[in-house]
């Protein structure tokens, strides 16, 4: 005869913390980018930069914590967990709609600007702005050289590309395997595969970390190197700093495994986490295809 | 620090009332604390902007320029149009989803609470954010607020990229807010409220809150580029690095007509909670209006092209989104046919909210119309960035949008409070604000066909007279918006008590609840039938 299903957490401090964490490190963010643009000092926007993001990172790990205790402590019924489940998927969706932007521009230049831009189909007449500039894909030659030098070479898909897909893809297994351990309730398993996956995704890491100094210091491929760059960049960064945050959070999983967390029945927190890591997993598999391969 | 932090571990019951003093407000995780923050945020964001529309009537209240330089026109022209979209309009249906949601579907609160403060309280510092560029060097950013490339990238103020960091925290916020509108639908319904049982405000609600998550990502994502283009050299809307700024419009407007659906399908919503109470008979048609809204929401990715039809499109395409495009009036007309066969032949009366909703029926579809009328390709090129499509948008956003949110505040305010609102007071407002918007807007149809272009501190002498007119009903507008905010306040302070059920022909779970309403919505999951 109460409100026994129901879990209404008290006032919380957290949500009005995290806003001015945020603020900060927005505005330390917009204040740095225009002062290294307009050649200023730096020294306020790194500032705010750092303790905004500082205070951000304490505050979702108190956040989170707090939701870790109330959740060991069985405050949370079947509904709840819903709730989160329904959260989670739909934060997914949202990061998919937010590559599907970049996919989107990809295919736009590739497909129709960049040929338009060449002479070529119905708004071919875009060409009178660079008369004699060829339209291809990988886009070397940009239409003004001196202001966006195309990139030398590219990265060739079946060197460091291909090893990163093996890594990953099989990372997407270990973390299932893993996850069949915890319904078995086998620790040990459990422990052992998510640390093989935390190892396949932060060699990835640091191979996507090697291949972007190769880019810079050997093939030309830059930010600055016309629309190939640009997309090349944006794409496999994003997801960079994907697969970056998906191995924290794994790390973080894994060690509340150490300190026996989890259930086999009640699992939410590493089910969102697996979850996550398929997604990072299914974009690469995007990217493999259309920003290496294709 | 962690010692007042983590105060709340292990409370495991909660207060039954609101806390006392500042903290209420900060640390709450009560839907209708947040509620009400949404929408006196909200408000304070409709006369913030409101100011700014005034200033803009004031300057084009004759040819010439009076009052302003251009370049703070245009900077007064963006901050209005920003301002209203993500921080009056947008907010106030999330407050009244905040509200209302919980209620109707009988749940306790929403979904994720916490994360519901946090949605909102991103949102003032977004803001301030914003606001904040007016001061900065070089002014607040000029280019509009559909922000088109490159006058928002090469050519725009250094402050652009505090707009840009400004944008990415009300997307955040939309997007968590959303989340949590969903889940709590989808989650937290009372036994026996099947989806097709469900408050039509709140069906519509689930579906904005789809199409929130869907295109708020692609915002982030264009803004994103943007950020790249200025000042880390790449080249995504700048043709001679090989990219395009036309790439820009296409999607910033895959972004943009969704979210001209998300500031009217929980108007349609809350149209479709009013008439039947004050027609005392059930709505017309009432799984045809589900399926409207779907299709409307669906149709809506396809159409955004018809934002550039003049920006050389080729052939097929221009083809492909006009007829997408009037695709939506289908859905749209069951809709407007629907509210009217419910008015046909009921009992009806005529209270504030009836009359905010009635004018909405007429005034939305004129809106719509010249919507249809853009939607011919070959005639937008006449009409294309002219006054005509200030009048078509300000009359779907003003007599559209806005009316149906006062219409909502009217309705559910004796619920919210416990005291009915004043009826002749409220009449007088509407009638005030009637008048207002329709001197205001019409007139911008005839400039606009004549030729006028939008966005423009100054304009040729054949304009003046209509001119002149639109700004006379822009300040009574304006001003009668002073009446809504008294209303509100007096209403809070006192008047008749209202019953639970308040208005005579209201049904559905929130008119079960006291008025106002106790705290903590349903502390037992009510069955419905
Ligand atoms: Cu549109």
């Amino acid at each position: 005869m109460s409100t026994a299903s129901y879990y209404v957490p008290p006032q919380s401090r957290w949500p009005i913390l995290a806003s001015i964490a945020l603020f900060l490190l927005a505005f330390g963010a917009g204040n740095l980018m225009n002062a290294l643009s307009a050649g200023a000092s730096t020294g306020t926007g790194w500032l705010l930069l750092l303790l905004g993001l500082g205070m951000l990172l304490a505050i979702l790990f108190g956040w989170f914590r707090n939701v870790v205790h109330e959740s060991m402590s069985g405050m949370y019924s079947e509904q709840m967990d819903r709730s989160f489940r329904w959260g989670m998927s739909w934060f997914i969706f949202s990061e998919v709609m937010f590559f599907a932007a970049f996919f989107g521009t990809l295919f736009y230049v590739r497909n129709l600007a960049v040929p338009w831009l060449g002479g070529e189909g119905e708004k071919g007449v875009s060409n009178m702005l660079w008369e004699g500039f060829q339209a291809q894909w990988p886009l070397m030659t940009t239409p003004d050289m001196e202001r966006f030098p195309g990139p030398e070479q590219i990265i060739s898909p079946w060197h460091l590309p291909l090893l990163n897909t093996v890594l990953l893809i099989s990372s997407s297994f270990t973390v299932t395997i893993a996850h069949k351990a915890l319904k078995l309730g086998n620790r040990s398993n459990i422990v052992l595969w998510l640390a093989v996956t935390v190892l396949l995704g932060a060699s990835f890491l640091v191979f996507q970390a090697y291949e972007y100094y190769e880019a810079y210091h050997h093939l030309g491929l830059t930010l600055h190197a016309g629309i190939y760059g640009a997309t090349f960049f944006i794409l496999t960064g994003f997801h960079g700093m994907h697969v970056t945050l998906g191995t924290l959070m794994l790390i973080i999983i894994w060690l509340r495994v150490l300190k026996g967390h989890f259930s086999a029945e009640q699992h939410f927190g590493f089910e969102a986490v697996a979850w996550y890591w398929h997604f990072v997993d299914v974009v690469w598999v995007g990217l493999f295809l259309f920003v290496y391969i294709l | 620090m962690e010692s007042t932090l983590g105060q709340n571990l292990g409370d495991t019951h909660h207060a039954h009332g609101p806390a006392s003093g500042i903290g209420r407000w900060l640390f709450t995780t009560n839907h209708k604390d947040i509620g009400s923050l949404y929408l006196w945020f909200s408000l304070l964001m409709f006369l913030t902007g409101g100011t700014m529309a005034l200033l803009i009537r004031a300057e084009l209240f004759q040819p010439g320029l009076q009052l302003v330089q251009p370049e703070f026109f245009n900077q007064m022209t963006t901050m209005h149009g920003l301002i209203m979209v993500f921080g009056a309009v947008m907010p106030a249906f999330v407050g009244l989803a905040n509200w209302m949601v919980p209620m109707m579907i009988g749940a306790p609160d929403m979904a994720l609470p916490r994360m519901n403060n946090w949605s909102f309280w991103i949102l003032p510092f977004a803001f301030a954010m914003m606001i904040s560029t007016l001061f900065m060097d070089g002014g607040a950013p000029n280019f509009g607020w559909t922000f088109y490339a490159p006058l928002s990238t090469t050519y725009a103020p250094p402050s652009v990229t505090f707009f840009i960091f400004a944008i990415h925290m009300m997307g955040i916020s939309s997007i968590m807010g959303a989340i949590n509108v969903i889940a709590t639908i989808l989650n937290l319904r009372a036994p026996g409220m099947t989806m097709m049982k469900l408050p039509l405000f709140v069906w519509s609600w689930l579906i904005t809150a789809f199409l929130l998550i869907a295109v708020m990502p692609v915002l982030a994502g264009v803004v994103t580029m943007m950020l790249m283009d200025i000042h880390f050299g790449t080249s995504f809307f700048n043709a001679a690095g090989g990219g395009d700024p036309v790439l820009f419009q296409h999607v910033f407007w895959f972004f943009g007509h969704p979210e001209v659906y998300i500031m009217i399908l929980p108007a349609f919503g809350i149209i479709s909670e009013i008439i039947p109470t004050f027609a005392r008979k059930r709505l017309f048609g009432y799984a045809s209006m589900v399926y409207a809204i779907g299709s409307i929401a669906i149709l809506s990715f396809l159409v955004w092209a018809h934002h550039m039809f003049t920006v050389g499109l080729p052939l097929a395409g221009e083809l492909f989104f006009m007829f997408a495009t009037m695709l939506i009036a289908v859905p749209t007309g069951v809709k407007v046919f629907n509210w009217v066969a419910t008015m046909f032949r009921g009992s009806m009366t005529f209270e504030t909210p009836m009359l905010f909703a009635l004018a909405f029926v007429v005034l939305f579809t004129i809106g719509g119309f010249s919507g249809l009328m853009l939607a011919i390709a070959p005639a937008d090129f006449q009409y294309h960035d002219t006054y005509f499509v200030v009048a078509h948008f300000h009359y779907v956003l003003v007599p559209g949008a806005i009316f149906s949110i006062m219409a909502a505040a009217y309705y559910w305010l004796p619920k919210w409070t416990g005291h009915m609102i004043n009826e002749r007071m409220g009449k007088i407002h509407f009638w005030l604000s009637f008048v207002g918007v329709n001197i205001t807007f019409f007139p911008m149809h005839f400039v606009g066909l004549a030729g006028m272009p939008r966005r423009i501190p100054d304009y040729a002498l054949q304009f003046a007279d209509f001119n002149s007119v639109a700004s006379v009903g822009a300040f009574i507008f304006g001003l009668s918006q002073l009446l809504f905010v008294y209303n509100v306040i007096v209403c809070i302070r006192g008047g008749a008590r209202a019953t639970d059920r308040v208005w005579e022909g209201a049904h559905g779970l929130e008119w079960t609840l006291p008025s106002p309403a106790p705290y903590h919505s349903f502390s037992q999951p009510p069955v419905v039938k």
